[in-house]
């Protein structure tokens, strides 16, 4: 089982990923935003970071760059992206998952551990986590504010779409515990076929004890074991 | 006759919430003008065009879709002029 990390200019995540995803796997490349060959990877990583400078729009110039144009590609015929962070900025305007992300509520950049709840473990990227489990990851961002029109958000939740939402540490989900103002306190979500998910905190920051939590191990442990369980995603 | 100059103005749709916005506004209170009753912020880009370029006004709005503007958040409007 093959990762590859995708590095544009300006991510500063994308080490990070590298040895997250080598705890997991033996074979893990880094793949730069100028090719458009994913050097056949099983599962592509969008790393955090700020991409061209987030200029614009955070993730807004990633989106046009050669690889990306190959991870669309990948995602569509259902292969395994995970975006966090910048990442997930970038899927969001690459159209592979719905909404946007808004500068924070507060308007400071955010750098710090938060609780998230495992809201579906029948996703690829969460099957190693317990339902209702709670993981302590850090953030650190300045635009993750998530937000979706309303009948949209109906629409992520009766398709079992939201995969994290921020939590307190007894697993309510309090304003004070979103960190950013996102609606319904959504800390992740998936594409409809579960295979493209963004996240905006940094499971790779939080891998092993040392780093003050290894439950962010857990999302990298679950697409493994989805793999390698023969985990297959229909495309409609 | 074609234009030279788009003026693109892009602004938050409304309903969105705009804590730039938000937090001007407080300042603008907090310095006495109380006459302000809210902001919203937006950006502005000046795209210069090449001369005889026709159709250009429709490839300037595919630019503001697909690039300068998020079309869930925001909003355009285009002023062209020489």
């Amino acid at each position: 089982m093959k990762f590859g990390v995708v590095t544009f200019p300006g991510s500063n995540c994308d080490y990070d990923a590298y040895t997250a995803a080598k705890l997991v796997s033996r074979e893990v490349e880094f793949l730069w935003h100028q090719s458009s060959d994913l050097a056949g990877c099983d599962v592509i990583i969008l790393p955090g970071g700020f991409s061209y400078g987030d200029y614009l729009r955070s993730g807004a110039i990633a989106r046009f760059s050669p690889i990306m144009q190959s991870v669309v590609k990948f995602a569509n015929s259902g292969g395994y992206v995970i975006g966090i962070c910048n990442g997930f900025q970038t899927l969001l305007e690459s159209g592979l998952l719905p909404g946007a992300l808004l500068r924070n509520r507060h308007l400071r950049f955010s750098c710090k551990y938060v609780r998230i709840k495992v809201e579906r473990t029948d996703n690829p990227f969460t099957s190693a986590c317990r339902e209702g489990e709670i993981l302590h990851v850090p953030i650190a961002h300045k635009d993750g504010n998530y937000y979706h029109f309303e009948g949209d958000i109906e629409d992520l939740k009766k398709q079992g779409r939201i995969l994290f939402r921020y939590c307190d540490r007894d697993g309510n989900y309090t304003d004070e515990s979103n960190p950013n103002g996102s609606i319904y306190n959504i800390a992740g979500i998936s594409n409809r076929e579960g295979n493209v998910v963004g996240m905006m905190p940094h499971p790779e920051r939080a891998v092993e004890k040392l780093l003050g939590s290894a439950d962010g191990k857990k999302i990298f442990d679950s697409i493994v074991r989805s793999i390698a369980g023969g985990v297959k995603v229909e495309i409609a | 006759m074609s234009d030279n100059k788009a003026v693109v103005y892009v602004r938050l749709k409304d309903g969105v919430l705009d804590p730039q916005g938000l937090t001007i506004h407080k300042a603008i209170l907090n310095m006495g003008y109380s006459q302000i009753d809210s902001v919203r912020s937006g950006r502005f880009f000046e795209l210069e065009l090449k001369s005889g370029n026709g159709d250009i006004r429709a490839k300037v709005e595919e630019i503001c879709r697909k690039l300068l503007t998020n079309p869930i958040v925001e909003n355009f409007s285009v002023e062209y002029g020489k």
